[in-house]
């Protein structure tokens, strides 16, 4: 049975196919303006990419913050319950994960089933999401893509003290016309969001193996922070930021 | 003289008031079926043109001892009452702009805010609440009260009784109760100086006879969501709750949770439930998110879901245990002392835990509510301890009561299909 899932998420869409439980492929473009659109597009381009026909896939399953906009889906799910099954397919072990996306960060907590016995999400602040990351990275005038490796080059990273995204921007400003350096800054940026995450990570009762998904966790810079802010030891899977979707693929197979 | 102009026209309004209320409250009388803002309308006309038929208007804190007010003809008229009104009327966020441009933070209760801004402009649902000869501030629910009538006392000028229940951390102590008591006499004085006579004891004690009367009744409607499917929902109760809030005390709130139980009775005897294929039961705990009942109510129908019970409007009845009906006077003190909002997290949970057993929940739903701070508190404890005991989850909303810029519809959307989809898959 070949299945789909498509995670539309706030920043990028992602789409995977999986063939008996076997992943065939994935791909992830912008959102942009238009969830649905973005939703159809990753899933035909993915289609295209693999040779197959609409017709060959037995379940689309939806899921992200747009997942109710497309209607060509079998069912949309939450992304609580993608990344706990597309974590548990990814890594057996896994029992807690932390996704960091766009708009939102979340830890989850499986039992060994794979199913959801615990979640947070982080209230409506953009502090301790990629958005936040966004921002700080226009600040500083550095791609988002080489942000982690730069903080890992940091020798103290600096203090980072306020929850806001507006006003932490502020501070970083002031810190970059104080002369500090870059990958000081990025480190301290990557420790205000471990340090946010991790007290979200501790209310539910995290447990390893803990694993992160969501595209956030690509930036080694914020993984290192977490694992020392939670004295934990962080699995990341290649596939972390299309974790999701693949999770919503797995739902396809066992959906009645 | 634009002043006095105001004046003339305000005083034409209430003795326009005064009539219609008449009218209304003998048409009311013959009404078998009254519904609930039938009763509210006469109820608030009555209160608005208090000057004219000689009554006096009291505003009192919602968790405050209303029944001696009664027992002196006073009218007592709830800030938060009208506070969940604004909520509900989607009028709350106008009215908490006011009052920040007044200089209020954004941090402080918005019913509070609501309300202040409210005075000034008599705006709302309801074009203001009645100006008040009195008021009294019981500080059982929460701190904040004590400040807010404060500020009222100021602008309307006139005087304030606070009464002051000390924190229950883990129990009730002697001199606790002794030092309640004594207040209870000084609130009498303080209501025989208002009103210029005296306090009638035998009435009072008939007054409280009723409370405990329609509390007993509120109660009993509350339990027929014992049953499976639950006859009515907690988004039920927070519309009936308004009479035991406000009328308690009357023989009109008697008869119609009587008629309310008969109904629910009735629905329980044919198998009828709230939503239309209850399958799974929810607690709900805080205060309402008024200006999203609805929304939410059909939200959690739509994956089948009840929220059979809740800690909010069973407070009006929840101390029931501490009243001596043959001594209503003596044991107010206790009463109105040891209220859900005024003891310590452990007992809260112990009260909690109780309900989870008694309605057969299979999960909690906490809103965090940026105004009320002393309901909020300890959710993330008692959230915990229900967990160990019961193994029973609970899902957090962040959001306010009132003030609609603290709700994010997507958000508070994700986290109840996921903690929804989290419950079906547990009892799978």
């Amino acid at each position: 049975m070949i299945t789909a899932g498509i995670d539309i998420g706030s920043i990028s869409t992602k789409a995977a196919v999986l063939s008996d439980g076997k992943l065939l492929g994935t791909r992830v473009i912008f959102t942009g303006y238009h969830a649905e659109a973005a939703g159809r597009t990753v899933f035909e381009e993915l289609l295209t990419e693999l040779g197959l026909e609409r017709s060959a896939i037995r379940r689309v399953i939806s899921t992200g913050y747009g997942r109710n906009s497309v209607k060509f889906v079998d069912k949309a799910v939450t992304e609580i319950t993608c990344h706990g099954v597309g974590a548990f397919y990814l890594d057996p072990g896994a029992r807690s994960i932390i996704d960091i996306g766009g708009q939102d960060s979340k830890v989850i907590v499986i039992d060994e089933k794979g199913k959801v016995k615990n979640f947070a999400m982080n209230d409506k602040c953009a502090a301790g999401t990629g958005r936040f990351l966004e921002v700080m990275a226009r600040a500083l005038e550095v791609d988002l893509g080489v942000f982690g490796n730069l903080s890992l080059k940091a020798g103290s990273p600096s203090r980072i003290s306020s929850l806001c995204t507006v006003f932490a921007e502020s501070e970083v400003i002031s810190l970059i016309s104080g002369g500090e350096h870059r990958e000081n800054i990025i480190a301290g940026i990557h420790e205000s969001i471990a340090a946010r995450v991790a007290a979200m990570a501790n209310r539910v009762g995290v447990v390893p193996p803990l694993v992160m998904t969501g595209g956030v966790a690509k930036n080694m810079g914020v993984v290192k922070a977490l694992e020392k802010k939670l004295e934990m030891t962080i699995r990341v899977s290649e596939y972390a930021q299309v974790n999701g979707a693949i999770g919503a693929a797995v739902l396809g197979m066992s959906m009645k | 003289m634009a002043e006095k102009k105001t004046e003339s026209m305000n005083l034409v309004q209430e003795i326009f008031l005064y009539f219609l209320a008449g009218i209304r409250r003998t048409l009311l009388r013959f009404k078998k079926r009254k519904k609930i803002k039938e009763i509210l309308t006469v109820y608030y006309m009555e209160a608005k043109s208090a000057r004219i038929s000689g009554r006096k208007v009291a505003w009192i804190t919602s968790g405050g001892p209303v029944e001696p007010l009664i027992a002196m003809d006073v009218i007592p008229v709830y800030p938060e009452n009208h506070g969940a009104m604004i909520g509900a009327s989607k009028m709350g966020t106008d009215l908490c702009e006011t009052s920040e441009s007044m200089g209020y933070s954004t941090d402080l209760c918005s019913y509070a805010r609501s309300d202040i801004a409210c005075a000034t402009v008599n705006g709302g649902p309801i074009g203001g609440l009645p100006r008040p000869d009195m008021l009294v501030c019981c500080n059982n629910i929460c701190g904040t009260v004590l400040k807010w009538y404060e500020v009222q006392a100021r602008y309307f000028n006139v005087p304030l009784f606070i009464f002051d229940t000390p924190f229950c951390h883990t129990g009730f102590s002697e001199e606790v109760r002794r030092y309640v008591r004594r207040q209870l006499d000084e609130y009498v004085l303080f209501l025989e100086e208002a009103c210029g006579k005296k306090m009638d004891h035998e009435r009072l004690s008939n007054v409280g006879k009723l409370s405990l009367e329609a509390q007993r009744l509120w109660q009993a409607v509350l339990d027929t969501t014992v049953n499976r499917p639950a006859p009515m929902s907690a988004f039920d109760a927070f519309y009936h709750l308004a009479l035991i809030v406000t009328l308690r005390e009357t023989r009109e709130a008697v008869d119609y949770y009587s008629r309310l139980l008969e109904r629910m009775n009735d629905r329980v005897a044919r198998g009828i439930g709230a939503i239309p294929d209850e399958k799974h039961r929810l607690l709900w705990d805080n205060i309402p998110i008024w200006h999203r009942t609805r929304w939410l109510s059909e939200k959690f129908a739509s994956h089948n879901a009840c929220l059979v019970a809740d800690t909010y409007t069973s407070a009006w009845c929840g101390s029931m245990k501490y009243i001596d009906e043959n001594n209503f006077f003596d044991s107010m003190a206790e009463a109105y002392t040891r209220i859900y909002l005024n003891i310590g997290v452990d007992e809260m949970a112990r009260m909690v835990l109780a309900m989870v057993d008694k309605y057969n929940v299979d999960g909690i739903v906490m809103h965090s509510n940026r105004s009320c701070k002393p309901y909020s508190l300890g959710q993330y404890d008692i959230a915990k301890i229900v967990e160990k005991e019961r193994g029973i989850p609970s899902l957090i909303i962040e959001a306010d009561m009132v003030d609609e810029r603290s709700f994010s519809e997507s958000q508070v959307a994700t986290r109840i299909d996921a903690f929804m989809e989290m419950i079906k898959a547990m009892r799978q």
